[in-house]
């Protein structure tokens, strides 16, 4: 049995972290995250969850703290947004590396200079390669079912995972949610189960120097290099997806709600332009796809729930049929373009070699607006130019004024 | 006070280390172990002390080790506290170790933040006064005078930061100094400090033979030269009382304190010192003597 509030992002959040039952939140202060550690610190005090919230003096501190309780045994959970974010950054590729299955919320905001509290997506596509699992999430709906998901995922595979939504968007927007049941949580995410302990009688030394070539242990058996390690990383991501299908499947069959594809498809079956986006920008997308198809021209959406690891196979078969793609973005790789747009491009060219138009929008950062008449304008100037054959090779820049 | 003889027979260090000849922190470490026993995790990051834990897959140190980033020794070990705490288990001694770089100088967020917070746990620098681990560049807890291989041709212009005065302001509920030559005063200060609860912090003075520039064999003699002319004091404070311990109260009560020029000379990293430089260090090294036995009230 579920009920359904109305509630914010972080709120949502927050109640998802309580209903996984987690055993340590360690966080920092940012906008536009602080809600999620200010609702769970009530929680704590008020005795709703039985927890240690650490209330750490930087975000830096705040993943070191998890990922000694996550080392500890314990069921950890955070979140930051923007520059917190990227204070951490050390510490992220420390816990992909340690191998600990910390849950992290971020609500996305743009990084300074010049500073900005509000929206864009920057802050996580900066930290695309640390070797974290990333989820985003388009409502409030996504970012309960993902925080959920995220925490089986990331126990099952020992790779932490960040779930990512917009800031001020859907962190401080309110919309229904429908709450599971704690018993509905309780059976589909059991109590986290470490693979070790920290035990006197056995002691270890965890993540000391490693060298470049496998060394014998006291038995005489070789143990892995560093690069050992990493490639075992990269080996796990390369096989989550499988794993990600077979937990969403189970989390669908118990509330309800299928994230068992990677991909979100809108009317994407015969579409001969596609909208390609993550977030809220997905649901913008959806929008504007229902006018478009009312003016006759056959648009679609394809939505990524999972960055990392990314779906590149499903990506270039979900875009085959499509005349001209169009990657709506948050964020850029400065010099180049668009992450998710490379990254598209990239799958096509490795998995069925379909050349569309791919054409690359920055949109919203710093908060700037986006409702779907700007992508409705955006796609019909698309085909007018593509029309006269004219190939736009630079990412255009949407709303940027001045 | 205990003998070296009376202490634990039990290792927790075992033969084939990797640190330096003669390293004032690997023997201090030895008595540290002694005295917490095995139901102690330690969390360090990379230093000195992580050479002395070994490299994977093999270490010599008997007690559990979480290795964590420069800057968040502090930080792991509230983890690790908050960690087990969750889990019921509330019969392990936390300690958090790091070198004077990790302390004194990136450390210091995260040590201020789990000592304002009262985080249940041991921290200890072992202070051998420079970036040894990368080749003995300054930090902040290099003393006037010294050469290090980023103050190479000047020495460095300021005095030690007083790192203790800071610790003291969070109102911890026990901390210490002590030095590798005086593993009695050691091993008693840690006993204690084991027992109690609450952020406790432990300032282990750790001579260091490659970067302060004296033989291998002199480590013990340069440490107690240290103490014998009050460049470092051993003490402790319990509740905002300080005490004297050791060679610093009978130096306290015999009045003996050695002019600093003996340990001076007995180390290359001093050699540049002009006079005048030289009797700044003294005027220091006084000024503070002066301010511990006014706070001991001898």
């Amino acid at each position: 049995m579920s009920e359904t509030k109305i509630i914010t992002g972080n709120e949502t959040a927050a109640l998802a972290a309580k209903l996984c039952k987690v055993q340590v939140i360690a966080a920092y202060p940012i906008t536009p995250q602080s809600k999620i550690p200010e609702t769970l610190s009530s929680y704590v005090e008020s005795g709703q969850l039985d927890a240690e919230f650490v209330r750490v003096e930087s975000e830096h501190s705040a993943m070191g703290v998890c990922i000694s309780a996550s080392i500890a045994g314990a069921r950890v959970f955070t979140a930051t947004s923007a520059n917190g974010l990227a204070y951490m950054n050390e510490q992220l590729h420390w816990a992909a590396g340690a191998r600990v299955p910390i849950v992290m919320a971020v609500a996305n905001r743009g990084l300074g200079a010049p500073w900005t509290i509000l929206n864009d997506m920057q802050d996580t596509l900066s930290q695309r390669d640390t070797g974290w699992m990333q989820l985003y999430c388009r409502n409030n709906q996504e970012i309960m079912d993902k925080v959920i998901l995220a925490f089986k995922l990331a126990e099952r595979v020992l790779v932490p995972t960040m779930v990512c939504f917009d800031g001020f968007r859907l962190s401080h927007t309110v919309m229904p949610v429908k709450v599971p049941s704690q018993k509905d949580v309780d059976e589909f995410l059991p109590p986290f189960e470490p693979v070790y302990e920290l035990d006197p009688e056995k002691p270890v030394n965890i993540n000391p120097v490693v060298m470049t070539d496998p060394l014998p242990g006291p038995d005489g058996e070789l143990c892995p290099s560093y690069m050992g390690f990493r490639r075992r990383l990269q080996e796990t991501l390369e096989h989550v997806l499988p794993i990600y299908r077979e937990i969403g499947k189970e989390f669908a069959e118990r509330f309800g709600r299928d994230y068992s594809d990677p991909l979100y498809r809108y009317m994407a079956d015969d579409a001969e332009i596609l909208f390609v986006a993550q977030g809220s920008v997905a649901s913008e997308a959806t929008a504007a796809t229902d006018i478009l198809r009312e003016r006759g021209i056959k648009a679609g959406v394809i939505g990524l729930n999972i960055f990392r690891p990314f779906p590149a196979e499903d990506l270039a078969e979900a875009t085959n049929g499509a005349r001209v793609i169009t990657v709506f973005e948050k964020g850029i790789s400065y010099g180049y373009e668009g992450v998710l747009c490379s990254e598209l491009k990239a799958a096509l060219f490795s998995h069925n070699g379909h050349r569309p138009e791919v054409l690359n929008f920055i949109v919203g950062l710093g908060g700037k607006d986006l409702n779907p008449q700007d992508l409705v304008m955006a796609i019909e100037d698309v085909l007018g130019e593509t029309k006269e054959g004219r190939k736009i090779r630079t990412p255009q820049w949407l709303g940027s004024g001045v | 006070m205990a003998t070296t003889l009376e202490l634990p027979g039990e290792e927790f260090i075992l033969p084939g280390t990797r640190t330096c000849a003669g390293c004032g922190l690997s023997i201090a470490y030895r008595y540290i172990l002694k005295a917490l026993g095995p139901k102690t995790i330690v969390t360090l990051p990379a230093c000195c002390l992580t050479i002395l834990h070994g490299i994977y897959p093999k270490t010599p140190i008997a007690v559990n080790a979480v290795n964590n980033t420069f800057a968040s020794t502090a930080a792991s070990a509230t983890g690790l506290v908050a960690g087990l705490r969750a889990r019921g288990k509330n019969d392990i001694t936390i300690v958090g170790m790091a070198g004077d770089g990790g302390t004194f100088d990136m450390g210091i967020q995260a040590l201020s933040g789990a000592a304002e917070r009262q985080t249940d746990f041991i921290y200890i620098c072992y202070d051998n006064e420079a970036y040894m681990n990368t080749g003995v560049q300054r930090s902040s807890a290099t003393p006037l005078g010294a050469y290090t291989t980023t103050t190479p041709v000047l020495t460095k212009q300021q005095p030690k930061k007083n790192f203790l005065k800071i610790m003291e302001a969070h109102n911890l509920s026990y901390m210490a100094t002590t030095c590798s030559s005086y593993p009695g005063d050691l091993y008693e200060k840690f006993l204690k400090a084991k027992n109690k609860s609450g952020t406790r912090f432990m300032h282990v003075a750790s001579p260091c033979p490659a970067g302060w520039g004296y033989p291998a064999s002199d480590t013990v003699r340069i440490g107690r030269l240290a103490v014998e002319s009050g460049v470092v004091v051993l003490y402790e404070v319990e509740n905002g009382e300080l005490r004297l311990t050791g060679k610093s109260l009978s130096i306290a009560r015999s009045g003996r304190k050695k002019p600093v020029d003996e340990y001076l000379k007995a180390q290359g990293r001093f050699s540049k010192m002009p006079p005048e430089l030289v009797a700044e260090f003294q005027k220091e090294v006084d000024r503070n003597w002066e301010d511990i036995l006014n706070r001991a009230k001898l």
